[in-house]
């Protein structure tokens, strides 16, 4: 009698398990159906709406707001071109700053700790704090340009030429946020073995060599990782260049991010925001997938 | 032949002093270069701070002084006291506060639970859902936010606090945290949760009083990730918030400007100061639970 209860106990136990653990996750799930994955959804339904922000005017649209974003509206192709142009100059730099910062701070020596709080600061330093600071030193005749003059040299007028204006967008993030794939790159780096490094400089090799043949190969998955979290996150840049450059000047760092806000709620045309909003979805979509490819492909290898 | 003796000595002596010195650089030159290497580099990181900070302290023709000037001239510490005058500065500072906690505490409970729920707790589906969990980790706020926008106005929710405190809780950043939650249960023992249910314990008192104790590194993480999201976020407030009164601290850093929209240097930078102060105040006491709570999250991404 006990020898066939002990089962059915045990699996109303399981099942009162399972209920137990649908409760736990309920908050979340509810939340994330409503609050993430339902908007996901609407805003494609959106994107094929005119949809007036101030008179709450709702009207089918089929797909006029694609023509307007590929055939009449001048601003998106050049808001494209802008988002491009911040990702492609963003990540390498962030990277390469963030690859020498943390190689030069996993030396174990007196002071790095400062050296890394300092790095790390603007992380958590909110963008408004950080961009009000830098708007000042951007200006015509102050801060930057003052130390430029101190060395002959002319500044621009950053914040005011289009392409020093992106620029300066630019750097100033890579400043702002660097910091996080510094400590990235350097708890990958101090999980590296040492003995390669060691075995190596016996067998004569010189610390480039050592650094090209031997670090940068073992790094290679967490770089990868980094930089396609990189990417995606340079596209979501908006509070930065909202306060920055507010898109200007004459819509030169203006990206996707940006232009859909803009759109949504200074044009209060969320239905094209939507539809513009789509684009970035696929775009992020596309980033994601190429990441998951290649991590694939390189856990595969590593095994 | 004394006197040659002693200039020899001499020389010898000189020879190595001047030797130890060369020998200290030759043999900490790579030492010396990389701290000339990592002064050079910390200047953009250390100056925009320092100018922060300094002047906040300086009437407003100072600020524009040239030459730059490194340190306040006067200290004018009535910067301090405008930023009260000017606009409900403390309100704004309360709202930010309260607003922070909230999305902290939600954030740790929802997180928790489904993170626990997800590592430890068999039912069908379970993989599924985190999948696609996971996926919200890679949706900007920024497409989202037009039909939630639209949502909360249908729901009457504009101009009120409410998004701002729900979305980071159950959006995006809540994921994170639950993320991370998962991962350091997956790294308790579990022969410890055994012993609690052989106890005759339930499946909340194993959760409560064996794996959430045991998790309260993943927790401080959380916690001051969550934080410091609510305390910085700035698309959130922008789109939901119109009203002065209920501004957070961004916003109103933001609108400290004169009627020609220009901003008013000096009380800007003493408000971006004391906004700023706790958060490196806090980072500079806990900075390696600080810097560890970023790494963690972002290897997970």
């Amino acid at each position: 009698m006990h020898a066939a209860q002990a089962p059915r106990h045990r699996r109303s136990l399981a099942r009162q398990d399972a209920a137990i653990g649908y409760l736990f996750v309920a908050p979340q799930m509810i939340g994330f159906f409503l609050f993430v994955l339902g908007p996901i959804l609407a805003v494609f339904v959106f994107s094929t709406q005119h949809r007036d922000l101030l008179t709450g005017v709702v009207e089918p649209a089929g797909l006029a707001n694609f023509q307007t974003m590929l055939q009449t509206d001048r601003t998106f192709p050049r808001v494209l071109a802008n988002s491009l142009a911040f990702t492609v100059w963003l990540v390498p730099l962030n990277l390469c700053l963030a690859l020498l910062l943390a190689f030069l701070l996993t030396r174990k020596l007196r002071g790095m700790i400062f050296f890394r709080t300092l790095f790390f600061a603007p992380v958590i330093t909110s963008t408004v704090a950080w961009v009000i600071v830098w708007r000042f030193l951007l200006q015509g005749d102050q801060g930057i340009n003052q130390f430029l003059e101190g060395v002959g040299i002319q500044g621009p007028n950053w914040l005011r030429e289009p392409n020093w204006a992106m620029a300066s967008v630019i750097v100033t993030r890579v400043l702002k946020t660097v910091g996080l794939n510094m400590i990235i790159f350097m708890s990958a780096l101090q999980n590296i073995p040492r003995e390669y490094d060691e075995a190596a400089s016996v067998d004569g090799a010189n610390g480039w060599q050592i650094f090209f043949r031997i670090t940068l190969p073992q790094l290679a998955p967490t770089i990868l990782v980094v930089m396609v979290l990189t990417v995606i996150g340079s596209l979501q840049v908006f509070d930065h260049i909202l306060l920055m450059t507010n898109g200007g000047p004459a819509n030169a760092t203006s990206v996707l991010i940006f232009y859909i806000w803009f759109q949504a709620f200074r044009v209060f045309d969320m239905g094209y925001a939507s539809a513009l909003a789509v684009v970035l979805f696929f775009i992020v979509l596309t980033a994601t997938v190429i990441q998951w490819v290649l991590r694939q492909r390189f856990i595969y290898n590593e095994r | 032949m004394n006197a040659n003796m002693i200039s020899s000595t001499h020389l010898r002596e000189e020879r190595s002093l001047m030797g130890q010195i060369s020998l200290f650089i030759a043999k900490h030159k790579n030492k010396l270069l990389l701290y000339l290497l990592l002064s050079a580099l910390s200047i953009p990181f250390l100056f925009p701070f320092w100018w922060m900070f300094t002047s906040a302290f300086k009437p407003a023709n100072d600020i524009f002084a040239y030459p730059l000037t490194l340190l306040p001239q006067t200290w004018r510490l009535e910067n301090f006291a405008e930023v009260f005058a000017f606009q409900p500065f403390a309100r704004h500072y309360f709202n930010s506060l309260y607003i922070a906690v909230l999305v902290t505490i939600g954030t740790l409970i929802v997180s928790s639970l489904s993170g626990y729920a997800f590592a430890r707790i068999r039912f069908p589906g379970s993989n599924l859902l985190f999948l696609l969990l996971l996926s919200a980790l890679m949706m900007p706020t920024e497409v989202t936010i037009i039909p939630n926008f639209t949502f909360m106005q249908a729901l009457g929710l504009i101009d009120t606090h409410i998004p701002l405190i729900i979305l980071p809780i159950l959006g995006a950043n809540g994921v994170v945290g639950t993320f991370l939650m998962r991962q350091y249960f997956l790294g308790i023992p579990i022969d410890l949760e055994e012993a609690g249910f052989l106890d005759g314990m339930t499946r909340w008192g194993v959760f409560w009083r064996i794996a959430l104790p045991i998790a309260r590194p993943a927790l401080v993480a959380v916690t001051i990730l969550t934080f410091l999201y609510s305390w910085n976020s700035f698309l959130e407030p922008l789109v939901f918030i119109n009203n002065n009164d209920l501004y957070t601290l961004p916003l109103s850093l933001r609108s400290i400007t004169d009627e020609y929209g220009q901003s008013l240097w000096n009380i800007q930078l003493a408000a971006t100061v004391l906004t700023v102060l706790p958060v490196l105040l806090i980072y500079a006491v806990a900075q390696r639970q600080v810097v560890e709570s970023f790494a963690l999250s972002g290897t997970k991404g």
